[in-house]
């Protein structure tokens, strides 16, 4: 049987989705026996022209990671794409956005501002912004745009499958990669990953009916180690976001922050979160709640921190 | 913006908002025409996820109207409302909508001229703030 | 003038561009390095909670998150003016460094090693990690492999995820060790000394015994003499949790010796137009362009800095080894950039000792691991030294605990300025007037940046070590006239 042909590909990510493709330990001899790796930048000598050269669809499939900030990321996905019979959006900055998404609440405009011109160590009196097209002494350079708004793999391209996380864990790549080298693939359009509806599923920590006075911060309290979490108070994302992690950070006594994404069905992550909390407040008089809600100080931050460029507002809006 | 006409998308609770909105059909009071309206059985139906769909698929506006408190057909449907979207309210704001596009209100069976005036209300300060399209951000920086 | 580009290079920050300017004569006129890629942390962190930084910063880099995650510990542990305990800071610093002992192993044998091991001459097809293998052996191969894994699982069991950390908070952290656990790790500290101690060995009987080895590690060709950064203790000695920032001149004399809250006094960042990197340098001297040398101040922050800018190391056998290495090449401070490399295996030594000191210790099962803090967050400096540069955070809080302001920078970004002028030295030694441009080029150009150990380093055991490398050189007219890859 012909060895597959796989590309991997790194948008605007932090290359954890390369370090997570490789914590699958001894299994990569299983991935190397039945994979050829044709491009993947970090690791080998392909380059983009080798790729232009390739015949479209001639890569099986395409594992991308990362959100697309810029035209170079944008003109990689577009490429990659035609490239590839089947293309996987792995990692939640490719499903998602993820953390590079939470730039969907300011504009290019400010970040060129504050990162060149406002930060502290910054020393640029001229105010020099870098640019796409620069001339110096001896000729021209080029940067790739910086796009106002971050984009999610499957609004720049068609994309096949979504393996989620940040990173995934291992047993969600070794998941979507057995079903690659075996051929036994799911529906197309599947969000790959171990069927577990959400984060409270794979919690080892106690459920009780939840009703708070008030939430609290992860710093001000110490938590009971084995009681949900939301239950005392503390913010936890688990409730809206899909399990098959094995929902590390409440085993570390810390919250969910929602990396796997949106639990099965559900389009606007957010939003979702933010419901499960607003039901659990224990009051019915509009004083209390507002006094309640003030406990939890950057809601969309805190609900949307891996989503929101995919969310159904998928950006703050701001004057052009 | 004077050809700009609002669409405002009201969601009504079946026992309260949407009799009052009836009422005031046919007491024939003026009330700008810009409201689609959505009846739901209670307030307490209306995920946040329905009022970002709406600004989603083209609303300028976004009204919610429920029983008074303590008057919920269902007995706490309105609190529970209450509690999803004030929070929801403070999320709007974060993502740059506008705390005049998304209203949550009170209105009973018999309150047509509240009904009215609310909506009055919004479509006019929703025309001031212009269409919610029109700041959606561009792909050039 | 004409243009060679090499983009994409790999095995950078992921996305990095090379552009070399050659006079009509031949001769290289200008080399510029660009960074494409930008994402806005320092602007989109603004209005989150100040105890999300240490999970929000980490996702800056997935190779060194807890490098940024213990950063921005820190950095919250100030603005609340809330010390951590004594547990809590062992532990850190045990997560610490297990994480060193990953990150410079992983960068060592996988992308370091073949440009040695296998040697600048050997075909490019052997110029891999399978080479490596083949010439040194399957049982080391394991062990590096072996030494991995052990280690991400120290930082899972501490840190709660083996790749981005959740455990950091102020005052402390939010998991114990367990004895069961702590067992564990005193073993792997254990395996970790024996295997520093191996790779050292390597380092001796493949490099430094051969000359033209050695040759090359002293030629000009790799060489700037720079000012060089990197954290010491109370006795000047390395540290890569704390202490204070200690900078020493071209010739090995202190320069400055910074503590945290001073650093806008010292360090500063130069912009470029045509990349979207930064370029640190040191205030006081200032920006005199992309130059070495006492007037200028770039500066370099890598292990080799760390070891220049220190008196000595903390554990005995790294302190053996850092003795060695200096009678080898002749005294402090060391200018060679390969000797990098080797500066990196002293520090895998050291680790592996603190861990094992650290494991040996009993209060780091303790309960005690979480100081609550009793005011409000003001602002906030933390610094820590990342495996590639000192690393910088900086927050100011609002009156909701939210970032009001965010300033980083980076370890790379210490040492932008410094690769920028590697590569071009590079370039400028191989690409003369009248001779034609080998295919060693490549592989040369490729080994002037790589000990700085950019950013990136990628964790494979099965892929080939080569650089991708497109050159395309064309005339004045734009047409392709020659096109060298590999």
């Amino acid at each position: 049987m012909p060895k597959l042909k796989v590309a991997l590909y790194w948008a605007a990510s932090c290359g954890g989705c390369e370090i997570a493709t490789l914590a699958i330990g001894d299994k990569i001899l299983k991935l190397a026996e039945a994979a050829d790796i044709v491009f993947w930048p970090v690791a080998i000598d392909a380059k983009y022209a080798d790729v232009e050269n390739m015949p479209d669809g001639s890569i099986d499939a395409c594992l991308f990671n990362g959100a697309i900030r810029n035209s170079e990321n944008e003109y990689l996905a577009k490429l990659l794409r035609r490239k590839s019979r089947i293309m996987i959006a792995y990692g939640s900055c490719a499903c998602e956005g993820c953390i590079p998404g939470l730039a969907n609440f300011t504009s290019a405009k400010e970040i060129l501002q504050t990162v060149y011109i406002d930060t502290a160590s910054s020393d640029n009196i001229d105010k020099v912004i870098p640019q796409t097209k620069v001339s110096v002494a001896e000729g021209e350079l080029e940067l790739p745009e910086f796009y106002n708004t971050v984009k999610t793999l499957a609004q720049t391209v068609d994309v096949d499958y979504f393996v989620p996380g940040c990173p995934p864990e291992e047993s969600t790549t070794w998941m979507a990669l057995e079903a690659l080298i075996s051929g036994n693939l799911p529906p197309r359009g599947t969000v790959i990953a171990p069927p577990s509806s959400c984060v409270c599923n794979d919690c080892p920590r106690i459920k009780n009916e939840k009703k708070v006075k008030a939430f609290h911060r992860p710093y001000e309290i110490i938590p009971d180690p084995n009681i949900c979490l939301l239950e005392q108070g503390i913010l936890c994302c688990g409730i809206g976001t899909r399990g098959g992690c094995g929902a590390l950070c409440p085993k570390a006594n810390m919250p969910c922050t929602g990396c796997y994404g949106p639990v099965e069905g559900v389009r606007d992550q957010g939003s979702h979160i933010l419901t499960a909390w607003a039901s659990i407040i224990d009051s019915n008089d509009p004083d209390e709640i507002n006094r309640i809600l003030d406990g939890i100080v950057d809601p969309a931050g805190y609900a949307y921190r891996y989503s929101l460029p995919n969310s159904m507002i998928n950006r703050a809006r701001i004057s052009p | 913006m004077t050809d700009f006409e609002p669409k405002i998308v009201a969601f009504l609770c079946n026992w309260c908002s949407y009799r009052g909105a009836d009422l005031a059909g046919t007491s024939r009071i003026k009330c700008a025409a810009n409201v689609r309206a959505i009846r739901v059985m209670c307030s307490g139906r209306v995920e946040p996820a329905f009022v970002l769909r709406a600004f989603e698929l083209g609303a300028d506006g976004v009204l919610v109207l429920g029983c008074h408190p303590g008057d919920c057909h269902y007995a706490e449907g309105n609190y529970k409302a209450l509690r999803r979207l004030e929070l929801l309210k403070r999320m709007l704001i974060q993502l740059g909508v506008e705390e005049d596009r998304f209203r949550l209100d009170w209105v009973s069976a018999s309150e047509g001229d509240k009904f009215s005036h609310i909506v009055n209300e919004m479509t006019e300060k929703v025309r001031a703030l212009g269409p919610f399209k029109s700041k959606e951000g561009s792909q050039v920086a | 003038m004409r243009k060679i580009t090499i983009d994409p290079i790999t095995r950078l920050e992921g996305h990095g561009k090379i552009t070399i300017f050659l006079k009509d004569d031949g001769s290289v006129a200008n080399v510029y390095l660009q960074i494409p890629e930008l994402r806005g942390f320092e602007k989109f962190c603004e209005g989150r909670p100040v105890e999300e930084m240490p999970q929000i910063t980490q996702r800056i880099c997935g190779v060194c998150p807890e490098a940024h995650h213990v950063a921005a510990s820190k950095t919250l542990d100030d603005m609340f003016h809330t010390e951590p305990t004594s547990t809590a800071k062992k532990i850190r610093e045990l997560l610490y460094s297990a994480f060193f002992v990953t990150d410079h192993t992983t960068h060592f044998f996988i992308l370091g090693a073949p440009d040695f091991i296998m040697g600048p001459d050997a075909p490019v097809a052997q110029r891999n990690i399978l080479g490596v293998i083949a010439k040194v052996g399957r049982e080391l191969s394991g062990q590096v492999l072996n030494t991995r894994r052990e280690n991400h699982w120290i930082i899972q069991a501490v840190g709660g995820r083996p790749i981005h950390p959740c455990f950091g908070l102020p005052g402390g952290v939010s998991k114990q060790i367990s004895e069961e656990d702590r067992a564990k790790i005193e073993e792997i500290a254990k395996r970790d000394v024996d295997f520093a101690r191996l790779s050292l060995k390597v380092f001796a009987d493949i490099v430094l015994k051969n000359k033209a080895y050695v040759d090359m590690i002293t030629s000009d060709a790799f060489t700037h003499q720079t000012y060089y950064m990197g954290l010491v203790d109370d006795n000047n000695k390395v540290n890569f949790y704390d202490g204070k920032v200690r900078v020493v001149d071209p010739s090995g004399k202190e320069f400055v010796k910074y503590s945290p809250h001073e650093y806008l006094d010292h360090v500063a960042e130069h912009v470029e137009p045509w990349s979207y990197t930064k370029f640190a340098f040191l205030k006081k001297v200032g920006w005199k362009g992309f130059v070495d040398g006492k007037a200028s101040g770039v500066y370099r922050a890598t292990p080799l800095s760390r070891l220049n800018a220190a008196d000595g190391m903390a554990t005995p056998l790294a302190q053996e080894e850092y003795e060695k290495m200096y009678s080898t090449l002749g005294g402090k401070p060391v200018h060679h950039t390969l000797a990098t490399h080797w500066a990196r295996l002293i520090e895998i030594l050291y680790a592996g000792e603190r861990m094992l000191e650290l494991a040996q210790d009993r209060e780091i099962t303790g309960p005690n691991i979480r100081n609550i803090p009793t005011s409000k967050p003001t602002e906030g400096i933390g610094i820590v030294e990342a495996p590639r540069g000192t690393l910088t955070h900086h927050y100011v809080a609002d009156e909701k605990g939210c970032i009001k302001k965010c300033n980083l920078i980076v370890g790379t970004t210490n040492n932008q300025a410094a690769i920028l002028m590697s590569v071009k030295k590079a370039a400028q030694d191989l690409i003369k007037p009248g001779r034609d441009i080998p295919e060693s080029l490549l592989n040369q150009v490729e080994m002037a940046w790589r000990p700085y150990d950019p950013c990136m380093s990628c964790s494979t055991h099965t892929l080939p070590g080569t650089m991708p490398l497109d050159i395309t050189i064309l005339d004045a007219g734009g047409n392709m006239v020659r096109r060298l890859t590999r």
